[in-house]
C-alpha cells in the first residue's frame, strides 16, 4: 500500500521524478508533522551529531589558538603513545576489572535476591523488601558516595563491627588503601543497584507456568529444588540476553562513583578511561591525547555493543536498545 | 494454589529466607538512618563517635548552619528550577518527536528513528561535547542544563511504544472528524498519554535533581549557578582531601568552627540528607511509576 511507497522514497527520491512528486506533495500533507521534529533533528544534529568532528583533534596535536586548517597532522601518534604509556594501561586494566566485578557480582546478587523474592509468599513483606531495595537506585551517587565514606570512616560502622568482633586491631582508612577499592567499589554498586537490578528477573519468573511448581511438588521436589530446576531455567533466557548486552558495556565501568570516591591514595585502582580523560583534557588541555583515549573507548564500545546486539538478536530475544 | 500443609524444611527455607531478607533490608537502610541521625546530632558530640540510629544530643545547628548559607540557599532554588524546567521541556519535546515517530505514513518516520536510536551507540565523548558546549557559549549559563538534553532517547522510545499500543480507532475516528495532526496530538494524544509521561516526568526529574557533573564541568566558576548536589559534592571532595592531606582538612575544619559549632563530618551528613529528602519523600508515592517505565523500557526496546 502506500506505506511501503513512502519508505522508498525517502531513501531514493531522485529514482523516479513521480516518486519524488509524490513525496512532496507528502511532506506538504504531513508539514504538521515535519514542524515538530525538524527542530530536533537540528537540535540532534548540533548536539549528538558535530561534537564527533571533534574527533579530527586525536589526529593532531590540536592547539586551542589555531584554525582548523593550520593544525598540525599528526596521524595515529597519540593513540601509539597511549599504548605505550604505563598510565593508560593501568587505567584500562582499573577499567577492565571494575566493569568486570560490577557485571559478575552484578548479576549473581540481582538473581540470588530475585529467587529469594519469589519465594515468599506474605505479599506484603514481599512489596516492602522491594519498595526498600529499590531506594538506592534513585539516590544520586554524591550522596551515596557520602554515605559510603561515613560508613567506611574510620567511626563508621564497618570499622566498629570489625573491632568489636576482633577482626581487627585498630580502624582501617578504607579508602585510602589502593587494593581495597575494587571492592568498596564492587559493594557500592550492589548496594544501590542490587534491588533495581531484580526487576527485570521477577517480571520474568511471573511468566513461568505454575503448573509447573505444582508437578515438581508432586514428585517431590523441595523449595530449593525447584527454585533450582524450574525457576531458573524459567529465566535462562532473560539472563543471557542481559549477560550479552552487558558485555556490550565492559569498557563504560561509570564515572561516578569512582570519581567521587577516588583519591590520592587510591589513584592506582580507581581512575578510569572516563577520568583520564577529564583529568588528561580538563585539568591539563591536552585535548588530543584526551580526546584519542575517549575515542578509543567510544569505538570499541560500538563494536561491542553492536556484536552484542546481534547475538542477542539471534538467539530470537528483543533487542535491549 | 495456597500449599495447605508445610514440610518441615518448607518452614526453615521461609525462615532463612526472610532472615536474609531482614538483613538486606537493615544493610540498605542503616546508612541512611545512621546519616539522619549525625545530621540531628551535636556536631561536637558526634566526634566522640558511637551514634547509630538515634541522636545522643539533640540539636538542629547542622540545619541551621547549612541552610543559613547563602550558597545553599542559592543551589536549592537552581536546582528545583532545573528539575521543573528541564522535566517539562523533555517531557513535552521526546512526546512530540515520539507522536510523529509512531504515525506509520510520516516521510521521514524511518530517518528520525535512526538518527535519534543511532546516538544511543555512539556520541563524541566528554572532551568534544565540552568544546561545543563552550563554542556555543553556553559555558557559565543555566541554560546547559536543559540544552543538551532535551529529548532522551529512552524516552523517546517508551513513550512512542505506549501511543502504539493505544488503540487506533481513537486516532481514527479523530482523523475522519478532520482533526489535523496538531489537534490530534494536543487534544487525543497527549492526554492518553498521561501515564507514561508520568513516568518519563519522573525520570527525567530525578536524573535533573541528581546531576553534579555539568555544573563541575561548565559551571563550576559561576557560583550563582550551582545546585545541591555539586555542592554536596564539593564537601566530599573536601573530606575526601582531608584524608589525604592532613592539612588542608584542618584548615577546612577551623573554617567551619569559625562559623559555629559544626563540623566537616555534621556538615557531609546534613548536606546529604537535604540532598536526598525531596526524592526519598516522593519516592514511595511514585514507586509502580518507576517499575513500570523500566519494563516498558526494558522488556519491549
Amino acid at each position: 500500500m502506500e506505506k511501503v511507497e513512502v519508505a522508498e522514497t525517502v531513501h531514493y527520491p531522485k529514482k523516479s521524478p513521480n516518486k519524488f512528486l509524490q513525496f512532496l506533495k507528502q511532506c506538504g500533507k504531513q508539514h504538521a508533522l515535519l514542524v515538530m521534529t525538524i527542530p530536533f533533528l537540528i537540535w540532534l544534529f548540533i548536539f549528538k551529531y558535530l561534537p564527533i568532528w571533534g574527533w579530527t583533534i586525536a589526529f593532531q596535536n590540536y592547539r586551542p589558538s589555531k584554525s582548523f586548517a593550520e593544525q598540525e597532522w599528526v596521524g595515529f601518534q597519540h593513540f601509539a603513545f597511549l599504548f605505550e604509556d604505563e598510565r593508560f594501561l593501568r587505567v584500562l586494566r582499573n577499567t577492565l576489572a571494575m566493569s568486570g566485578i560490577n557485571l559478575v557480582l552484578g548479576f549473581v546478587t540481582a538473581i540470588a535476591l530475585a529467587l529469594l523474592l519469589n519465594e515468599v509468599r506474605v505479599v506484603v513483606f514481599k512489596r516492602v523488601v522491594q519498595t526498600i531495595s529499590y531506594l538506592p537506585h534513585f539516590i544520586s551517587w554524591v550522596v551515596a558516595a557520602g554515605i559510603v565514606q561515613q560508613t567506611l570512616s574510620p567511626d563508621g560502622i564497618i570499622n566498629e563491627l570489625l573491632l568489636r568482633f576482633g577482626l581487627i586491631k585498630e580502624d582501617i582508612l578504607f579508602l585510602g588503601i589502593g587494593e581495597y577499592f575494587w571492592g568498596i567499589f564492587g559493594a557500592a554498586h550492589v548496594w544501590k543497584d542490587v534491588g533495581w537490578n531484580t526487576i527485570v528477573y521477577l517480571a520474568a519468573m511471573t511468566m513461568i507456568d505454575p503448573a509447573q511448581y505444582e508437578a515438581a511438588e508432586i514428585d517431590g521436589a523441595g523449595r530449593i529444588q525447584r527454585m533450582w530446576h524450574i525457576t531458573l531455567p524459567g529465566i535462562k533466557s532473560v539472563i543471557v540476553v542481559l549477560l550479552i548486552m552487558n558485555i556490550g558495556y565492559l569498557l563504560e565501568s561509570g564515572f561516578e562513583p569512582q570519581y567521587l570516591l577516588g583519591n590520592g591514595m587510591n589513584v592506582d585502582y580507581s581512575e578510569n578511561i572516563d577520568i583520564f580523560v577529564l583529568k588528561y583534557g580538563i585539568a591539563q588541555g591536552n585535548f588530543s591525547l584526551s580526546i584519542a583515549a575517549g575515542m578509543f573507548k567510544t569505538v570499541v564500545s560500538f563494536i561491542l555493543l553492536f556484536a552484542a546486539n546481534n547475538i542477542a538478536k539471534r538467539l530470537g530475544e528483543a533487542r535491549l536498545y | 494454589m495456597m500449599r495447605t500443609n508445610f514440610s518441615t524444611s518448607d518452614k526453615i527455607f521461609d525462615y532463612v529466607n526472610y532472615a536474609l531478607l531482614t538483613l538486606l533490608m537493615i544493610v540498605t537502610l542503616y546508612p541512611f538512618l545512621n546519616t539522619l541521625a549525625i545530621s540531628f546530632n551535636d556536631a561536637k558530640d558526634s566526634i566522640r563517635g558511637g551514634i547509630y540510629l538515634w541522636p545522643r544530643e539533640w540539636s538542629l545547628d547542622n540545619y541551621r548552619y547549612v541552610l543559613s548559607e547563602k550558597s545553599i540557599y542559592n543551589a536549592t532554588v537552581i536546582s528545583i528550577l532545573r528539575t521543573v524546567i528541564g522535566t517539562v521541556v523533555t517531557v513535552f519535546c521526546s512526546a512530540m518527536v515520539a507522536y510523529a515517530i509512531s504515525r506509520q505514513d510520516f516521510v521521514l518516520r524511518k530517518f528520525v528513528t535512526v538518527a535519534f536510536i543511532l546516538t544511543m551507540y555512539i556520541n563524541g565523548g566528554l572532551i568534544p561535547n565540552f568544546l561545543l558546549i563552550r563554542d556555543l557559549n553556553l559555558l557559565d549559563s543555566f541554560w546547559v542544563y536543559i540544552l543538551p538534553g532535551i529529548i532522551g532517547v529512552f524516552n523517546l522510545i517508551i513513550i512512542r511504544s505506549f501511543i502504539d499500543g493505544l488503540p487506533e480507532s481513537i486516532l481514527e475516528s479523530a482523523r475522519i472528524d478532520g482533526a489535523g495532526d496538531y489537534r490530534t496530538f494536543f487534544s487525543i494524544v497527549l492526554p492518553l498519554c498521561v501515564p507514561v509521561l508520568a513516568t518519563v516526568a519522573l525520570f527525567s526529574g530525578v536524573f535533573q535533581w541528581n546531576s553534579w557533573f555539568d555544573v563541575f564541568l561548565y559551571n563550576s566558576s559561576t557560583i550563582e549557578l550551582s545546585t545541591l548536589q555539586y555542592e554536596l559534592q564539593k564537601i566530599l571532595q573536601n573530606s575526601n582531601a582531608s584524608m589525604t592531606q592532613k592539612t588542608a582538612g584542618d584548615a577546612f575544619a577551623g573554617a567551619m568552627q569559625n562559623q559555629g559549632q559544626v563540623t566537616p563530618t555534621a556538615v557531609r551528613a546534613t548536606m546529604t540528607i537535604v540532598a536526598s529528602v525531596p526524592i526519598i519523600m516522593v519516592y514511595p508515592f511514585l514507586q509502580k511509576y518507576f517499575v513500570k517505565g523500566m519494563m516498558v523500557g526494558g522488556v519491549k526496546g
